[in-house]
């Protein structure tokens, strides 16, 4: 078992006798560009087994969305085949002729991709869409009411519950949720041999994220249906697929058995992501979070050796100048020179853990009953409503819930973008500040800083970081000449921004400098606050924990607190010493991290915690049972009486909660706001 | 849905009205503007100043500014436009038949230039970036910025008098039947063809070229749709959308801006109308004139966006 079995490329894997729903051999793929080919698949091979369910990971840049559009050969323009073969349902995709592709495509193969609202027609009813797909079927269904009473089915069996309303909708009338699952209808609806999913969960939250998780994987009991999974999110990863691949750089570094894999890697990147995850246990108190040093080489790069060996740390020169064998133990390959010592490597990042800032007792923010109306028309929507908070010196709020639930208007609320209702009170450090940041002193207006999640719009693209920063270093902190020059330098250097980068414009950079950028002008003025909104969620997993590591060092550094948005669990824990849980606009759990993970838990909050997928680690091997919320969230303009959360609760008391609104009642500093008595409520492993 | 239409129209047509009253403003402060006394001009430099207060008290020019607006405009909106100074007679009828020509040649210049252009512009952009799409687009360019004095003048001395395929003269003689008329008017059409040829096709390759890459059309070809059904439903329908809004911007423009057009075939539309009347200061004409010009730019803008409304869901449905 422990030795190698190089495997020869002659004799063919022993595989089950059915023909392989993908069979994908040897796979180069181009994109041609200004003439020049760049090459962005390297001769990748693997095949996936009817009814088998097969992951594809890696980061953003590394082939997998491609690797999806050319098992459909549906790869863009500019992107050809240069090399290998696709085979759908043993049928080579090369041969066929145009109507034959259309033909397969009709009725053997689907794919989903992450954005539902854009991957439907916007001026076709979802109706005219679905039909589409039954009129293009062997047996066609001819009348219009056929085809409607089958489109009713399939949305059924996706677990629509008023298919008459959806049918009749355009798509800009649905919610990103229901869109994926009108997709998912569409791809299922012809009984396809393979189902391609591509990142078709990472634009939704948590909650609908493990809805339609659980729905693919039902549906594929009942379908028997192929799946090619791709993701970047190894927890997704972990729960939905039997065997996974680890894309980077074009190349299929490693495969095997999903929990085999995860849990025993045999490459270095494989090891390398494993270890940036912000997973359960991890905390900015106790570890930095690792990262991969260097970035991925560009599309078209010439690699002699293998394709990590510039970012590993086991790299020596056979690593540089041969690419490296497939080594194989059963079912699980490596493509890894030193395949052996993959778990053995050090630790990028230095093994001191971060200093911890210093908590002081002094309160630098503090709302109380914070509201916030918006009048839509004669409606009122009640974005915010009564949320009290108190921030500490050096301390971190992670503020979580899912979209809609106001985490976004209340930082800017808190950052005087917006007029809050009358009765709202705002201090910092202990001054009453004004509700629009106009009115609030200079000090004030300084002392809030905010990074935004996309630092692409956040940044102006015309101008150089030199110029982004030192604008802010002259406006928020009064600074000229050779002062400013030095703390331009300084501040570069905290964000491990070099002088390189100075001259450069935000289109230059990639993502996680962007942000950099972003955080260094945040923190220009010396600000006491800086209020992050999903600063890394449109980041690949390396370069959050590299922001996440950031984001912690100049906390203890600077003293600095921060109210942290996400709708990332993982990512809070990291970050978090409070947790406010925020659903339409209400507070529903505000306590110290510890005790919101640890529990008891709102019902809100457990619901959220157990949709998390979690990645292996060491210690996790018992999968904890997922509580699954119903529907979407209520809308703001209509919000249920009593408990607001009382409508998709799984553990609803009765007639109380559609009546009373439960007190919010606080042990411990950990405050709960439910009708259940604080020792029935329910606590996680 | 049908709900919010209603009271959407209600809307559109107040900012048509108001922007319309506007207008009017401006053009009745234009004509105040100029210089000369009314009746001084009309009489000549020699009549007797008794004969010219005379005058002015009769048209009433010697009454203060704002009546004489209140004056005009509450005559205008029930049909009268007032008395040419030069005719003596009352401006409307002169106003509408040179409306109807104008509208004539602009009717026959959209018949060629839409289908034409919008036909270029989605043949183009499903050949983006070949020697077919680069043909079609630099040709485009070089027709838009060629004036229109520059290419009627070609125009005339390639089809109508080297070749003598079309009469160089826009008025057909009296009693022409329609497509006699028509034929014409292929003529004077041509240089404005040339002019919107370019600007509609960039915009419907531009929408096209959108279209073809958006997720929904990948969607579509994924379900193993013939291509044509793909480019029919799927890619057209969002994409000529934009373009409509820029064809109804070119009514106005075809409208008013026929003046050159309209000199050189010594054609009577509203162009020369306007232009006439400019230069002998008939105040009621040149108001009448250009006031109807923006009445029918309004209406247009009006229905393309209400034709936009109904072709498109999200904006049927108020936005989100």
């Amino acid at each position: 078992m422990s030795s190698t079995a190089l495997r020869q490329p002659i004799e063919p894997a022993p595989r089950a006798q059915p023909t392989p729903a993908l069979d994908i051999e040897n796979l180069d793929v181009v994109y041609r560009t200004r003439g020049r080919d760049m090459q962005v698949l390297r001769g990748i091979s693997f095949s996936i087994a009817p009814g088998e369910s097969y992951g594809l990971v890696g980061e953003s840049g590394c082939g997998k969305s491609t690797a999806a559009l050319a098992a459909l050969s549906a790869l863009p323009r500019n992107g050809f085949v240069r090399g290998g073969s696709v085979r759908v349902a043993g049928q080579t995709l090369a041969s066929l002729d145009a109507t034959a592709l259309r033909r397969l495509r009709a009725e053997q193969i689907s794919m989903v991709y992450q954005d539902a609202g854009r991957a439907l027609n916007p001026s076709l009813t979802i109706f005219r869409q679905m039909a589409e797909v039954f009129e293009l079927l062997a047996q066609p269904a001819d009348r219009a009411a056929d085809l409607r009473a089958l489109c009713t089915t399939m949305l059924n069996r996706v677990q629509i519950s008023s298919p008459d309303r959806v049918l009749d909708a355009y798509p800009h009338q649905l919610s990103g949720g229901m869109l994926q699952r009108v997709i998912i209808a569409m791809a299922l609806a012809k009984e396809p041999s393979l189902l391609v999913l591509d990142e078709p969960t990472t634009a939704l939250d948590a909650t609908v994220e493990a809805e339609v998780l659980d729905l693919v994987a039902t549906l594929r009991r009942e379908f028997s249906t192929a799946i090619l999974f791709i993701s970047h999110n190894i927890g997704v990863i972990e729960r939905m697929c039997d065997r996974v691949g680890v894309l980077y750089a074009g190349s299929l570094v490693e495969t095997g058995p999903t929990a085999q894999l995860l849990r025993r890697p045999m490459h270095p990147y494989t090891m390398r992501l494993l270890r940036c995850l912000p997973t359960p246990g991890r905390s900015k108190a106790t570890a930095r979070l690792d990262t991969i040093k260097g970035f991925l080489p560009p599309p078209g790069a010439i690699i002699p050796g293998c394709v990590f060996a510039d970012r590993c740390d086991l790299a020596d020169t056979i690593c540089h100048t041969t690419p490296p064998p497939e080594h194989t133990i059963a079912t699980h390959a490596s493509r890894c020179h030193h395949w052996q010592r993959a778990t053995e490597q050090p630790l990028t990042a230095t093994e001191t853990p971060i200093p911890t800032a210093n908590h002081s007792h002094d309160i630098v923010l503090r709302g109380t009953n914070i509201s916030k109306t918006f009048q839509i028309g004669t409606r009122s929507l009640h974005a915010v409503t009564d949320v009290s908070f108190s921030l500490r010196e050096g301390e971190t709020l992670g503020i979580v819930g899912e979209s809609g639930s106001g985490k976004t208007t209340l930082a800017r609320l808190l950052l005087g973008l917006l007029n809050p209702d009358p009765g709202s009170i705002i201090e910092l450090a202990g001054q009453p500040a004004a509700g629009h940041a106009a009115a609030r002193s200079q000090d004030q207006q300084k002392a809030l800083q905010i990074v935004f999640q996309n630092p692409d719009s956040a940044l102006n693209r015309s101008h150089t970081v030199r110029h982004l920063i030192g604008r802010a270093l002259a406006r928020l902190a009064g600074l000229s000449g050779a002062t400013r020059t030095a703390r331009l330098t300084e501040l570069i250097h905290a964000v491990r921004l070099t002088d390189r980068h100075l001259g450069m414009r935000p289109r230059q950079l990639s993502g996680g400098l962007k942000q950099r950028v972003a955080i260094a002008r945040a923190f220009a003025g010396n600000p006491k606050i800086v209020i992050c909104d999903e600063p890394t969620s449109a980041l690949d997993v390396s370069v959050q924990a590299a922001i996440l590591n950031l984001l912690a060092d100049l906390q203890a550094r600077e003293n600095t607190s921060y109210v942290f948005i996400s709708h990332d669990l993982g990512v809070v824990r990291y970050l978090s010493d409070r947790i406010a849980v925020l659903y339409l606009g209400r507070i529903m759990e505000i306590g110290p991290a510890e005790a919101v993970f640890e529990g008891p838990h709102h019902p809100y909050t457990e619901a959220l915690l157990s949709s998390i997928p979690t990645p292996f680690n060491e210690s996790n091997t018992t999968q904890t049972t997922r509580i699954r919320l119903h529907g979407d969230i209520p809308s703001a303009l209509n919000p249920p009486t009593g408990c607001v959360f009382h409508t998709r609760c799984p553990r609803k008391l009765g007639p109380i909660c559609e009546t009373t609104e439960p007190a919010p009642e606080t042990i411990n500093d950990h405050t709960i706001a439910c009708h259940i008595p604080r020792n029935q409520l329910g606590k996680r492993p | 849905m049908r709900a919010r239409l209603i009271p959407m129209l209600a809307q559109r047509l107040g900012l048509a009205l108001v922007t319309l009253l506007l207008l009017s403003m401006v053009v009745f402060a234009g004509a105040q503007l100029l210089p000369g006394n009314v009746g001084r001009a009309i009489l000549g430099p020699l009549a007797d100043p008794v004969a010219v207060a005379a005058l002015n008290h009769k048209l009433g020019t010697d009454l203060p500014v704002p009546e004489q607006y209140w004056i005009w405009i509450s005559h205008f909106v029930t049909g009268n436009m007032g008395i040419s100074y030069t005719y003596r007679t009352p401006v409307a009828p002169f106003v509408i038949a040179a409306l109807l020509n104008s509208l004539k040649l602009a009717a026959v210049a959209f018949v060629i230039v839409v289908p034409l252009s919008i036909a270029g512009g989605v043949y183009a952009a499903m050949h983006a970036r070949t020697w077919i799409d680069k043909t079609i687009s630099i040709a485009g360019l070089s027709m838009t910025v060629i004036p229109e004095f520059v290419s009627s003048i070609i125009l005339i001395l390639i089809l109508g008098i080297w070749l003598r395929w079309l009469p160089i003269t826009a008025t057909a003689p009296r009693h022409a039947d329609v497509l006699d008329q028509i034929d014409h008017l292929i003529l004077p059409a041509l240089p404005l063809v040339f002019i919107l040829f370019g600007y509609i096709a960039r915009m419907a390759r531009a929408g096209t070229i959108d279209a073809l890459d958006a997720d929904y059309t990948r969607t579509a070809t994924l379900k193993g749709l013939p291509p044509g059904v793909v480019i029919r439903r799927h890619v057209l329908r969002n994409a000529l959308l934009p373009t409509i809004t820029v064809v109804a911007t070119q009514v106005g423009y075809l409208v008013g801006g026929l003046v050159i057009v309209e000199t050189l075939f010594r054609y009577q539309g509203i162009g020369s109308l306007i232009l006439t009347a400019a230069r002998a200061k008939d105040f009621p004409m040149l108001e009448g004139g250009i006031l109807t010009i923006g009445i029918v730019y309004v209406l247009v803008t009006m229905l393309a966006d209400i034709a936009l409304v109904m072709l498109n869901p999200r904006l049927r449905d108020g936005g989100r």
